[in-house]
């Protein structure tokens, strides 16, 4: 029995109320489908036409001579190996950077407490205020001269991974997550004489996987799907460091319709899969953001 | 992080032991520097990607370089600069007409497609499914794909048209630049398209938290459909009404990928698709020769002092309703 909603299971099942909901139930995945399929189809079944099916007026529905060909061209020309793996590279790479760092940061400012902690958690948080594209230009410039100790870092994968650990929503929920951890667990361990990394590691993590989780998926996401950041910071290095989202837009210029069609289908590829497997996980990790509290 | 605290930790025990307070002093010196060393790593990332660039952005928005390298006191030469190129204007009454088509669509229309989504009894997995998968996509992706439908050659946006005998379209480069233009409004369908699942499951969530009494009092009170959405429905969502107004308004004023990869990095005819950041990123690195990072970090700090100061208004404008929820 599910809960009540704005109208009653008693009305749609009675009568005109069953019509109407069988009809639009039906509107609903007829609309639905062909709304968010729709393109899908034509994103996966383009790339098997040839160049001159896939542009000739009227469109075929489907491809009446398949050419897988456009496939294997694309993933040839446009190099897709090279940027698949730059990409799960630095995805990968900036999750680990994220994981360390930011759990480290909210496992101490949560638990640990030390002096100015909440003047650093408030500066943390004030940066949620100003959105990243905004300072792409001192950022990028920063990157490219470290100050103090003067490293270029555009081009290498740093550039993708420390800038991703200055992320204030991670700490937040994390902080916040350590935060309903009893303290009486970590004083028992304490006086066990564990030090703070082995209580991190043994105490902290294990009870802390749901909100890792949820870390880590939104975090690979963000990075996957960036586009500004890794087309200043990697960009021109075609295909050796560019990401698969960058690499195939760049690749537009010159390279025939249904080989983009392909190479945007492959590109796509991995995401679907990843959210086909993780939905619940990602689903839910939307809400665990504290709108609802 | 824990090396840094471990190596720090002998020398400040002489120090505690000095102000003969060991048995006090020693273990909160030693517990705060290990609570530091396990957060400089992060300290060190937001200043050198966040707090700084923020300092600096503005800090070099006042600056010109200078021949031979470095850079020089410029006073607001360069906020005038741009004040006075056209451009300027264009990008912020696009990237409005942009924030405000968006909003239209992007925001009412998940609403409803949650209210919708509620109500089923069946198949609600597979269509949470569906609305969510777009957001997935890598952009570049998803926005290939619309600017292959939106082609006007073979495209089959037009295609459908001419199928249906109405007049075909140039989509996303059709000029003109009237507030709500052809173009603006083909970017913000790709976009609404790429986005709105996010938004949709997060009303979704809010719905299904709404106690099931609170509708069945106010249909025994004789409510009827619209009654229950507009007194029930909505007060009991309100919070995440509001946060979401905020977070879409802020995300769309940032408006870049959707516009420059629909139109091969340009900004549409006669730039009217262009955008705040678009321009940014022009000012910066694509114009050529003249690449300015000065002019595009004054830019840069007008739309970070617009977006924060909407922010905090906005905020401010919702605290009591916000407290109360």
């Amino acid at each position: 029995m599910t809960t009540r909603t704005l109208i009653s299971s008693a009305t749609l099942n009675r009568g005109r109320g069953k019509v109407v909901y069988r009809v639009v139930l039906t509107l609903a995945i007829v609309g639905f489908t062909l709304v968010f399929i729709g393109p899908m189809y034509f994103l996966f079944t383009d790339g098997l036409k040839s160049t001159h099916e896939a542009i000739a007026t009227p469109p075929t529905l489907y491809p009446h001579h398949v050419y897988p060909g456009s496939y294997a061209q694309a993933f040839d020309r446009l190099d897709i190996a090279r940027l698949l793996w730059n990409s799960v590279y630095y995805a990968f790479g900036a999750l680990a950077f994220q994981l360390t760092f930011d759990v480290a940061a909210a496992y101490s400012l949560s638990k640990l407490r030390p002096v100015f902690g909440n003047v650093i958690f408030f500066l943390m948080l004030a940066t949620l205020m100003i959105p990243t594209t905004v300072l792409v230009v001192p950022q990028y410039v920063t990157v490219a001269s470290l100050p103090i100790v003067h490293l270029n870092l555009i081009g290498t994968p740093e550039a993708i991974w420390l800038p991703s650990v200055a992320n204030a929503f991670n700490i937040f929920l994390l902080k916040r997550f350590f935060d309903s951890i009893p303290a009486d667990y970590l004083d028992a361990a304490q006086i066990d004489g564990a030090s703070p990394l082995r209580i991190l590691r043994s105490i902290v993590l294990p009870i802390s996987r749901p909100i890792i989780g949820v870390v880590s998926i939104f975090g690979l996401v963000a990075v996957w799907k960036d586009f500004l950041w890794p087309l200043l910071v990697e960009y021109g290095y075609t295909p050796t460091r560019e990401t698969l989202n960058v690499g195939i837009w760049q690749a537009t210029y010159g390279t025939p319709q249904n080989l983009i069609i392909a190479a945007s289908a492959m590109a796509a590829v991995p995401t679907i899969v990843f959210f086909l497997f993780f939905q619940r996980n990602i689903m839910g990790g939307l809400t665990a953001g504290g709108l609802r509290g | 992080m824990a090396g840094v605290a471990t190596l720090r930790e002998p020398k400040a025990e002489p120090r505690a032991a000095q102000a003969g307070t060991a048995g006090r002093l020693g273990p909160k010196v030693r517990r705060n520097l290990s609570a530091h060393g396990f957060l400089i790593g992060a300290v060190l990332c937001f200043t050198f990607f966040s707090w700084y660039p923020i300092v600096r952005e503005v800090i070099m928005s006042f600056q010109k370089a200078v021949v031979g390298g470095g850079y020089a006191w410029a006073g607001w030469t360069n906020y005038v600069r741009i004040f006075r190129d056209p451009t300027f204007w264009l990008a912020w009454r696009n990237t409005l007409e942009f924030t405000v088509l968006a909003l239209v669509v992007g925001y009412a229309v998940p609403f409803f497609v949650a209210l919708l989504l509620n109500e089923l009894r069946h198949a609600r997995g597979y269509l949470r499914i569906l609305v969510y998968l777009p957001v997935m996509l890598p952009p570049a992706s998803a926005l290939l794909l619309f600017a292959y439908f939106y082609n006007p050659q073979y495209g089959l946006f037009d295609d459908i048209l001419r199928l249906v005998h109405l007049p075909t379209s140039q989509w996303v480069f059709q000029p003109g630049s009237g507030f709500i233009s052809v173009a603006m409004v083909s970017v913000v369908i790709a976009s609404t398209w790429m986005n709105m699942g996010a938004a949709t499951l997060i009303y979704l969530a809010a719905l299904q938290n709404i106690p099931g009494e609170l509708y069945e009092a106010a249909e025994l009170d004789g409510a009827g459909l619209w009654r229950r959405i507009r007194h029930v429905t909505i007060p009991q969502t309100r919070l995440i009404l509001l946060m979401l107004l905020m977070l879409q308004i802020v995300a769309t004023m940032q408006m870049f990928v959707e516009s420059f990869v629909l139109t091969n990095g340009g900004g549409g005819v006669g730039d009217n698709t262009l955008s705040v950041v678009m321009l940014i990123y022009q000012y910066a690195f694509a114009l050529s020769g003249a690449s300015n990072y000065n002019s595009a970090s004054a830019l840069g700090v007008m739309l970070m002092l617009v977006l924060a100061v909407f922010s905090f208004g906005f905020l401010w404008a919702t605290r009591e309703r916000a407290s109360q929820a």
